[in-house]
């Protein structure tokens, strides 16, 4: 019988030691017959990397976290063995952090070579875009428009609706954007699927260029993942062979032509018309809407901008139905919330779970309490522009309305656990300090507020006339909320306010 | 009356183009806009100011600087009515106490970050952010000026008239913007991220970069960041005048603002429809020569060349020339005088020289320097069309889907139609160049031309007729058009010429230079690319066939039916400011005003009427007659009004004989020119300033020129004819140059309805302007052609004589550049020399090579007529075999290698082709040293007139 070896490719597995594992793992398992070993994706359980898993005689039991040393004793040990090593998992299906999860999005992350075009066909891949390719444009948009799909990427704006803009807009060529600029302190739920499932994501893609009439889509890539870039430029390239991709997709007549393109380490890139900006070449800087992507977009052709969650949730939604996933979720979100636990946590990952649950439970599911072993304290939910919630918030059911109302977002999922040595004041700084780097420069608000900001925050940590420059703080947060050309400025205030409204203590 | 200074009208977002009306309510206020309209501009249209930093009419949208936010009724937040376009019944308001709080919180920051030298600012009462901060009622800077800022940014001096002071800049990006929108060149950039952003000019100066100088981005500028440096000198402008500029055949209306008579800054005029706002550096910047020290203010007499020159009163002076020319006349006949008027003058001026000609002198010898750059179009045209003037209005260009190029270098010599046309063109529409030279608009920002046919100098014919064969072999003309327009027979004949084997690329493809396949494509090109125009220049009008490849450009727009609508037509770029005008004003020897041939009695007889004289009706002489006869001895009179024959005419040895054959020789200029310095009076011109009149430009728009400043002779140039006029004995009474264009309208059909009452009220008026089109014509030959049936004229390609061979194995060619304008006796006494201080000979590095010729170096440039010598500049812009230099100073002797042929038709001479060798040589040429010491001596001869008197 042969064995089947898995450590994950993924970068953060790589980090920690992943190459080791598998090299340690390639030189022991050679005296051995029929021993495979594959470098498969990350599940996203990054606690538990370097992670292994065994598959022997349709069992498939994991390991972790190791390091290289650890292998050859795994390896001395037989089957019946495993469960009594210190790193046994079990299946991780059944694992507690895993159990708990519902996985849509992430199905198929972390089971297979995310490049072996054969394993994702086998796990249901491409079925949606055999079903897409057999509607019409507009019964795909209502299909997507019926799952309830809001833009992953952090704004929300229902897809459906998005499609139907472009769908309707009259020209020539019309393109789909992808945002791969996974900018966030504490999100990586991208570059996880990306590194994962790649053909997902160009499932996503290709399914909504059919969906829209635009045969030519660009997925836009932070320079900073490069594990991610070789991954999605083999996968395109094996998509392409294979017919998924290029001029006659699944032999329906229709194209679609995609490319890679590489951003240069901005995070304003991340917004959309920055992102369209550097894509045609120019520097990355935001423009003003109206006109919204969706009519004049990508060299001023209309063009879907959506995020890699987005885009990747299609390709089930396509195959599942609209209405399996919209079944999951709470009010007007819909579908499963893929959260990102970093910061000091115990169990950092990614956790894929249905709108609804509130922030306490996932906390208490998952995180394992905090690295430091102190109490938590502030929860930055939503990225370097979300705000810091203190334990009293902390019940507020995840969803995109609720949490609006809490003075919060969800943002893109991320969730930054702080304990209880964190200085509030410090973290209000490094919002404006965060806004100052990284604003594109075009709009006053955020251009010259940001700096301002910094030294207004300067000058209250050295409490030099508190009163007056926290009144005046509090006017530039209005200034940079209400005229800000984009979220970058416009966001900035939420973790300055939010930690000065929760956290006053910091900042007398 | 006098209009006091304020900026010109910005209605913050340019004008949406003919989307329905949408009704909305700002402030209360009910207002109908075009769909497409900004709240911004629908706000200003409806009499509501709403601040605004970085909004400007001149350029897109762009919504950075947000103190123009709004509120909506419905809508969250405070959009920027900027970039907000208006719906049906919008409720916006631009006043609230939110609002209020808004923009005081911008502009605290924006201040936060700029020095607070107001009262010593240059711009101080012109500034935007100044009267912005005002506006928005802020009354302190909690942030105070210790933080992070600019202040201390260095200033680039390095262009000559204007200074980039970034320490006050506030990063609107409007002069980034303008430099891309506005002018096309993309020489400015923001750099940098964040508070770091900074507007660079990506070189180490402004001077050492790709900026052109069009003053686009200063215009732009809201602040003292982009400052004139006559504004730094000398202050804010306290009166205005609208007015038009005398440089090129573009035409732009300006706006002279003055403090007192002297001109502080010329800024283009929004509302001329030449140029609707835009200007490049000579017109712009290159006034200053107007109060040069060189300027001659008084007149001067003397009895021979070699003789210091007497400064005497205008009486004396015109009293001298009036008898000199009586007394040749005298002896010498009627015919043995005559004159040459000016394209530099006003309509109203070329018309009294011709006038002075006609009934003073009793003779027809009056030509004008049209002679030697148009005249081929206004022969070709007439014959094809019927009538001697381009079809179209410059806005036409913006539905052009193929834009045919041939011959003319917009960029550099129309440079703000330059940027009309390359807007165009980066909205997507086609090129095709056929140039020997690759100018800027073959390869420039976000320009690349489809085709570029490299002619061979003098080929021009035989690429037109290859195109046109391709077109009339592949059926690719418009059969329907030519059957309901053109002449039948004409057109048969043609068809049967053109079809010919030898009209196919492939055969003229040796004559030609071009590759068959290029030429082929460029030709089913512009006859099935759409929206088709021909743009052309001197390097068609200029060859010894110049009106034949006028007629063959005619016949391509015919046979496409790509003429009589927007979008198409046949496009005459002329080159000076009222060459069109000067044309129109009976200034050629044959023709009465309107283009009316002396031969026809009818319209003789209207003028001997108002004349109240008999006129001649054989033709006079042409320039180039003149000059011949002037040498037989038959011709010893010259009035000369603003024209620099000496350096501008071809051959100038033979030239400079003939001037100095002269018994008498008047020259009117502003300048000693080159001329002068063969001349016995000197009668004092007046710059454009100094006068009211109209000019004519290139899209037959009449503009008025109004008087700024007194002129410094005492005389505008029309008074100092009519005065010269009745010292003749021939009596004119006009108090002012209005009631000249009362007599031309009076006698000039497609000027009838032309007056300075209507020129006022309407900015500017395209003749033809009469009763059937009282408003002008921007389009002509709409319905039909002028003639009643286009022409099909047979334009058989006959080679120049002037051929390269062994002895003379190149072909030189010759064009001008942007910062010098022709003769350069404007410009050249302007700091536009700071960019073109000498004319240098191109040459590509194949021929320089053969040569032992390197970059710099100082080479001989032999015709069969003469030679001159001139710097080498290495370029591959010229193919191997042409060379090619300008001719913008008189020690360059461009016109001493020229030679005497000329066009078939019109004696247009050949300048765009002679047959040079080129070697180094360590020394002037000898033309060189005479010209420098003749130069020296009347200048001395000047000197002497000044210090006697």
């Amino acid at each position: 019988m042969s064995t089947r070896y898995f450590v994950p490719r993924d970068a953060t597995a790589r980090a920690v030691g992943a190459d080791a594992v598998a090299a340690a793992l390639a030189s022991g398992v050679a005296e051995h017959n029929h021993a495979e070993i594959v470098r498969n994706g990350s599940r996203g359980a990054f606690w538990l990397e370097p992670l292994l898993e065994i598959e022997q005689d349709g069992k498939r039991v994991g390991f972790g976290p190791l390091c290289a040393d650890d292998v050859p004793a795994i390896l001395a040990l037989e089957a019946h063995e495993y469960a009594t090593h210190d790193r046994y998992l079990g299946p991780l299906e059944q694992h507690p952090w895993f159990a708990a999860q519902q996985r849509v999005t992430f199905m198929r992350a972390g089971l297979d070579d995310p490049l072996c075009l054969e394993s994702y066909l086998a796990r249901h891949g491409f079925e949606g875009l055999e079903h897409a390719v057999h509607l019409s444009p507009g019964d795909i948009v209502d299909e997507v428009t019926r799952s309830g799909l809001r833009g992953r990427g952090g704004a929300a704006f229902p897809t459906g609706v998005k499609w139907r803009t472009v769908l309707e807009a009259e020209a020539g060529q019309k393109y789909i954007v992808c945002n791969a600029d996974e900018g966030d302190s504490g999100t990586f739920a991208d570059r996880l699927l990306m590194e994962s499932d790649p053909y997902q994501l160009i499932e996503g893609m290709a399914i909504a260029g059919v969906a829209v009439g635009a045969d030519r889509g660009y997925i836009y890539l932070r320079s900073e993942y490069p594990d991610a870039w070789q991954v999605m430029h083999t996968a395109i390239a094996k998509a392409e062979a294979a017919g998924y991709l290029g001029q006659d997709i699944c032999d329906s007549g229709r194209a679609f032509h995609l490319e890679l393109r590489l951003g240069a380490g901005a995070y304003i890139c991340g917004e959309e018309t920055a992102l369209l900006d550097s894509l045609e070449g120019k520097r990355g800087v935001v423009r003003a809407k109206p006109p919204l992507p969706a009519h004049q977009g990508l060299f001023g052709q209309p063009t879907v901008v959506n995020n890699v969650l987005t885009l990747a949730a299609v390709a089930s939604i396509m195959a599942d139905g609209a209405e399996a996933y919209a079944g999951l979720g709470s009010g007007r979100s819909r579908g499963t919330l893929t959260l990102q636990l970093a910061g000091n946590v115990r169990h950092g990952g990614l956790v894929e779970v249905p709108y609804g649950c509130t922030l306490r439970e996932v906390l208490d599911t998952f995180a394992g309490g905090t690295r430091s072993g102190r109490p938590m304290r502030a929860i930055q939910v939503g990225g370097p522009l979300g705000a810091y919630l203190p334990e009293s918030l902390w019940d507020t059911p995840l969803d995109y309305e609720a949490f609006a109302a809490a003075g919060g977002m969800l943002g893109h999922g991320g969730v930054v656990v702080f304990d209880d040595t964190v200085d509030m004041a410090a973290q209000a700084r490094f919002a404006m300090a965060f806004c100052a780097a990284e604003s594109c420069g075009k709009c006053t608000p955020c251009r010259v507020g940001s700096v301002r900001g910094v030294e207004v925050l300067d000058r209250i940590i050295a409490r030099e006339e508190g009163a007056r420059n926290l009144a005046l703080l509090e006017d530039l947060c209005d200034t940079m909320t209400s005229a800000s050309l984009c979220a970058m400025g416009g966001l900035t205030p939420n973790p300055v306010r939010s930690a000065i409204a929760h956290f006053p203590e910091d900042f007398q | 009356m006098v209009q006091y200074y304020e900026p010109q009208r910005d209605y913050g977002t340019p004008a949406a183009s003919g989307g329905e009306a949408v009704a909305l309510q700002i402030d209360g206020i009910d207002i109908e806009v075009p769909a497409g309209t900004s709240v911004m501009r629908a706000a200003a249209l409806a009499g509501v100011k709403v601040p605004k930093l970085c909004a400007s009419d001149s350029l897109e949208a762009f919504g950075s600087c947000r103190v123009c936010l709004v509120e909506i009724a419905g809508r969250r937040g405070y959009p920027a009515s900027c970039t907000t376009p208006v719906e049906p019944g919008m409720q916006v308001q631009t006043q609230t106490p939110a609002l209020a709080k808004l923009r005081r919180g911008v502009m605290e920051l924006y201040i936060s970050d700029h020095p607070l030298d107001c009262l010593t600012c240059p711009t101080n009462g012109d500034c935007e952010l100044q009267d912005t901060a005002g506006e928005v009622g802020l009354r302190a800077v909690r942030y105070g000026f210790a933080g992070a800022n600019h202040l201390e940014a260095e200033k680039d001096q390095s262009n000559p008239y204007f200074t980039f002071d970034p320490a006050k800049c506030i990063v609107c990006s409007r002069c980034v913007r303008a430099c891309e929108e506005v002018q096309g060149t993309f020489a400015l950039t923001i750099e940098g991220r964040g508070f770091d952003s900074r507007v660079s000019v990506g070189a180490t100066d402004f001077l050492g970069s790709d900026c052109v100088s069009c003053g686009a981005c200063v215009n732009a500028c809201p602040t003292a960041t982009l400052t004139e440096n006559s504004i730094i000198e000398q202050g804010i402008p306290e009166h205005t005048a609208i007015t038009t500029c005398a440089y090129c055949g573009v035409g732009c209306g300006f706006r002279a603002e003055l403090r007192g008579n002297t001109v502080v800054r010329m800024t283009p005029w929004k509302d001329g429809r030449a140029n609707e706002g835009h200007a490049c550096v000579k017109g712009r910047f290159a006034f200053g020569y107007a109060t040069h020290p060189d300027r001659i203010t008084t007149p001067m007499v003397r009895d021979s060349i070699e003789q210091p020159w007497r400064e005497v009163s205008w009486d004396e002076a015109l009293q001298f020339a009036a008898r000199r020319f009586r007394e040749i006349q005298e002896r010498h006949g009627r015919n043995s005088i005559g004159a040459i008027s000016s394209s530099r003058c006003t309509n109203e001026e070329v018309y009294l020289v011709q006038k002075l000609v006609r009934a003073g002198f009793g003779n027809n010898n009056i030509d004008t320097c049209a002679r030697v750059c148009h005249s081929p179009t206004g022969f070709g045209l007439k014959t094809t069309l019927g009538e001697s003037a381009g079809t179209q209005a410059f806005t036409s260009v913006d539905s052009a889907d193929v834009i045919m190029v041939i011959g003319a270098n917009p960029t550099e010599a129309h440079p703000v139609f330059g940027s009309r046309l390359k807007r165009r063109l980066r909205e997507g529409a086609r090129l095709i160049v056929i140039d020997p030279r690759e100018i800027e608009l073959v390869d420039a920002p976000h320009i690349r031309a489809d085709y570029h046919l490299p002619v061979n100098p003098g080929a021009n014919v035989a690429v037109l007729n290859a195109m046109a064969h391709v077109i009339a072999t592949e059926a690719l003309h418009d059969a329907g058009f030519i059957a309901q327009r053109c002449d039948r027979e004409s057109f048969a004949s043609w068809l049967e010429f053109v079809s010919a084997e030898h009209n196919a690329p492939e055969a003229l493809a040796a004559a030609t230079g071009v590759d068959p396949e290029s030429l082929r494509a460029a030709a089913r090109l512009y006859a099935s690319g759409g929206n088709a125009a021909i743009y052309y220049g001197l390097g068609v009008t200029e060859h010894s066939q110049g009106s034949t490849a006028v007629m063959a450009i005619a016949n391509l727009a015919m046979l496409t039916g790509n003429i009589g609508r927007e979008g198409v037509g046949v496009n005459p770029m002329r080159g000076q400011n009222n060459v069109q005008g000067s044309c129109d004003m009976g200034s050629f020897p044959h023709e009465l005003p309107g283009y009316r041939h002396l031969s026809d009695a009818a319209t003789r007889g209207q003028f001997e009427a108002a004349w109240q004289v008999q006129l001649d009706p054989e033709p006079g002489m042409r320039i180039p007659n003149m000059f011949d006869a002037a040498l037989d001895g038959q011709f010893r009179g010259l009035y000369c009004q603003g024209e620099d024959v000496a350096q501008s005419d071809p051959n100038t040895q033979h030239i400079e004989a003939a001037l100095s054959a002269l018994e008498c020789l008047v020259v009117q200029d502003i300048f000693l020119n080159e001329t002068a310095k063969f001349a016995h009076v000197f009668l004092p011109g007046a710059s454009f300033l100094e006068k009211d009149g109209t000019f004519t430009n290139a899209e037959r728009r009449i503009s008025r020129v109004r008087k700024v400043m007194p002129p410094l002779s005492g005389k505008a140039d029309w008074e100092v004819t009519q005065a010269f006029a009745a010292a003749l004995g021939c009596d004119m009474d006009y108090a002012h140059p209005s009631q000249i264009m009362d007599e031309i309208a009076s006698l000039t059909p497609t000027f009838s309805g032309v007056s300075y009452a209507l020129l006022d009220e309407k900015g500017s008026l395209q003749w033809p302007c009469n009763e059937s089109a009282p408003e002008g014509t921007p389009t002509m030959h709409r319905d039909e052609f002028v003639r009643g049936k286009g022409y099909f004229a047979i334009t058989d390609f006959v080679a120049t004589d002037e051929r390269a061979n062994r002895r003379f194995p190149l072909l030189l060619t010759t064009g001008r550049i942007l910062s010098q304008y022709n003769v350069g006796a404007q410009t050249r006494r302007t700091d536009n020399s700071a960019w073109h201080s000498e004319d240098t000979l191109e040459i590509h590095p194949h021929d320089a090579q053969e040569r032992g010729v390197s970059e710099g170096d100082w080479v001989g440039i032999q015709s069969r007529v003469g030679n001159t010598v001139l710097r080498a500049t290495l370029t591959t812009r010229v193919k191997p075999g042409v060379v090619y230099t300008t001719f913008h100073h008189p020690v360059s002797g461009a016109n001493v290698v020229t030679t005497d042929n000329s066009d078939w038709a019109t004696n247009c001479p050949e300048y765009k082709v002679t047959a040079v060798q080129v070697s180094r040589v360590s020394a002037p040429s000898a033309w060189q040293a005479r010209q420098q010491q003749f130069d020296r001596k009347q200048r001395d001869l000047l000197e002497r007139a000044r210090t006697d008197a």
